[in-house]
């Protein structure tokens, strides 16, 4: 693959989006969709593919959602196998697998390439930044995101300052959220942060209901959502998020806290053993068809 | 599921096929049955995301294209309202009016 042309910057905006997955997809339909130029890097050349597709799909659903500014020409998509592409971003988003290690390792890979000034972004669910950081030279210029799953409908993103982060990279990614049109509420570092803390234990909970004859799926998400007002039951969450990424978190938060609500549940553990990944598999607690996030 | 492409159907047979089409879809999806109706999407109701699956299999099942200003929720809030969509659709050579 040849390397990739960024264009010209949108608002001084260009950012690099490490990990072709639902995450790294989602984040670049919302960079797209509000004009933003988008360099997707991946090392597989199939979940580039694979991206492209659920990419040009999202934006139709963005689209009809009324969820994009309806005055911007969506912006250009480039992709590449290459990491040391990413030395030309003015932010660089690592959105790859739930796992401490593989991040430590691709986040110290491409602040090797990047100028002083590039924020780095680490989106997870889970993961303290600061262990990431620990990992890395440029540790004032990293900062923790958690996009919610689809990023280009939910409006709010959690942000997390670590103990080492900087002015600079803080006012970086306001920036970069202000051009997205999000809110970003800021946190500090811990485990789960803020909402993966309180959210999964109560989806591992959910689960171990069904996995113990007490109601099935579709009960419990209609007792939590007529009930209690939740607009998408626990287990349709789950689903969204993807059932092998909620079970990474949830070892995230077990490991560092000992809470054994965090301890995945057999049927967590069962359907990511069968392929049973949630929304983007197909299939998980829920069928589906047309998939999208 | 069957693709209806022959445009020359009567309007009234292609209502008919799109109606039982969707409740049919819903029925398989969602394990509950819908009227034709009903707001697919209020309060306890299904998820917006649920939207795109719904114009996914549309598109595929009678062979059309949803774009511009047809892609819209309030095309695919109740199966009648996709009843329309679609005879519109098919109105104009079976592809998007949308621009």
């Amino acid at each position: 693959m040849n390397a990739p042309v960024i264009d010209d910057q949108v608002g001084g905006h260009r950012p690099v989006i490490l990990g072709a997955g639902v995450m790294g997809a989602g984040i670049a339909t919302l960079a797209l969709g509000h004009g933003l130029p988008v360099l997707l890097i991946d090392v597989e050349e199939a979940a580039l593919d694979r991206a492209r597709e659920r990419i040009e799909q999202q934006l139709r659903m963005a689209e009809m959602m009324g969820a994009l500014p309806a005055d911007v020409t969506p912006g250009r998509l480039s992709v590449s196998t290459s990491i040391p592409a990413a030395g030309g971003g003015t932010a660089v988003i690592e959105a790859i697998t739930e796992s401490a290690e593989l991040k430590a390792k691709a986040l110290a890979e491409v602040s090797a390439l990047v100028n002083d000034d590039t924020v780095l972004i680490t989106n997870t669910s889970s993961i303290p930044i600061d262990e990431l950081a620990a990992a890395i030279p440029l540790r004032a210029q990293l900062v923790g995101t958690h996009f919610m799953n689809p990023s280009y409908l939910i409006r709010t993103v959690e942000v997390i300052r670590g103990a080492w982060t900087g002015d600079g990279a803080m006012e970086s990614v306001h920036t970069l959220l202000a051009a997205l049109r999000r809110t970003p509420v800021v946190v500090a570092d811990a485990p789960g942060f803020v909402t993966s803390r309180i959210l999964h234990p109560m989806i591992n909970t959910a689960a171990r209901v069904v996995q113990d004859g007490t109601a099935n799926v579709e009960a419990v998400d209609a007792l939590m959502q007529g009930c209690l007002g939740h607009p998408t039951g626990p287990l349709r969450t789950a689903d969204l998020i993807g059932l092998d990424n909620l079970v990474d978190s949830l070892k995230v938060l077990y490991d560092r806290t000992g809470d054994e609500s965090c301890r995945p549940c057999d049927l967590l553990l069962e359907l990511v053993r069968k392929g049973d990944h949630g929304r983007k598999s197909g299939r998980g607690f829920y069928e589906y068809e047309g998939d999208l996030s | 599921m069957t693709s209806i492409s022959n445009e020359s159907v009567p309007k009234e047979n292609l209502d008919s096929a799109v109606q039982a089409e969707m409740l049919g879809f819903l029925l398989t999806r969602t394990k509950t049955s819908w009227e034709p109706d009903t707001d697919l999407f209020a309060s306890g109701g299904l998820s917006s995301l649920f939207a795109m699956q719904l114009v996914v299999h549309l598109e595929k099942t009678f062979d059309l294209s949803i774009r511009g200003s047809d892609l819209r929720l309030e095309n695919f809030r109740t199966v009648n309202a996709m009843v329309g969509l679609v005879g519109r659709l098919r109105g104009s050579a079976g592809v998007g009016t949308g621009d």
